[in-house]
């Protein structure tokens, strides 16, 4: 759960998301889910021209199983903080299995 | 919700509690349902957005009615109205055609009614009706014979390079990227 509530403070950022069939596309984050599925808005597929049936889509879904990588703006991730958080969320996980 | 004990007067608290009980999911459905105001429950800390606008629902929910291209995990492009849907990304097309695209050619097939297994999905992307005939100067449309006899040969050339590629990386004690997936 933590990297969804981790993408809800994304929320209005532009990122970039790589499918793992290698289309890259930049959006401003509308929304994510719990299954990590991505609402994008005001999309703008990189290297369109390899694409061409993305070239009139405004807004989109992804499903959150085909996504390789997404790209966030630096200035906007404490990373310091998420550090902890994942370390923390580790030793819950940690504890649970005991 | 509000907030509610067994030891409130069960005049409102308990009708409210009943409703609740009878239609649980009502919460979960778009912005708050009107006529319910100030049920939700208010916590500490920074102001958040309603948890139920991060659901799969709320996501569709958007898209419901609306004229859409879908890829497929095996690179089909459907184009389509959305009506219906689950929390799974199962889908309801309506009024579909399929556009093969091939070289610099694509085709319109007709195919109607799709119902699509949620995982299958690649992405949905809402068409800008305003765009949608805009066709970038780098396709042409053709007949679907010619497009289809195009794609087999992309199809198979494709194939061969990716069976070559994997015997190699399997020499090298490579596991193939996405192998057991189909993706494209």
């Amino acid at each position: 759960m933590l990297f969804f509530s981790f993408f809800k403070t994304l929320t209005n950022q532009t990122v970039t998301i790589e499918l793992k069939n290698d289309i890259r596309i930049r959006g401003i984050l509308k929304s994510v889910d719990q299954y990590l599925n991505i609402k994008l808005d005001e999309v703008e597929v990189l290297d369109l021209d390899k694409y061409p049936h993305l070239s009139s889509v405004k807004n989109m879904f992804i499903r959150g199983s085909v996504v390789r990588y997404v790209m966030l703006p630096r200035s906007e991730v404490d990373v310091g903080l998420l550090e902890d958080a994942t370390r923390r969320e580790a030793a819950n996980q940690a504890g649970k299995a005991r | 919700m509000e907030r509610l004990s067994l030891n409130d007067s069960p005049a409102g608290g308990q009708q409210q509690q009943q409703r609740n009980r009878q239609f649980p999911q009502q919460n979960d459905l778009g912005p708050s349902a009107p006529g319910q105001p100030g049920q939700q429950q208010q916590t500490s800390g920074p102001p958040q957005l309603p948890p139920q606008m991060f659901t799969t629902a709320a996501q569709l929910l958007d898209l419901t009615d609306k004229k859409l291209v879908l890829v497929l995990r095996d690179g089909r492009k459907l184009i389509g109205v959305l009506r219906s849907w689950d929390q799974f990304a199962n889908l309801v097309l309506q009024e579909t055609i399929e556009r093969i695209y091939a070289g610099n050619l694509y085709a319109d097939v007709p195919r109607g009614i799709f119902l699509v297994r949620g995982e299958n999905v690649l992405l949905l992307g809402e068409v800008d009706l305003d765009r949608e005939d805009d066709v970038p100067s780098s396709v042409t449309k053709a007949s679907f014979e010619e497009v289809f006899e195009l794609k087999k040969k992309e199809d198979s050339q494709r194939k061969s390079g990716d069976k070559k590629r994997h015997t190699h990386l399997s020499a090298l004690g490579f596991e193939p990227e996405h192998s057991g997936e189909i993706l494209f």
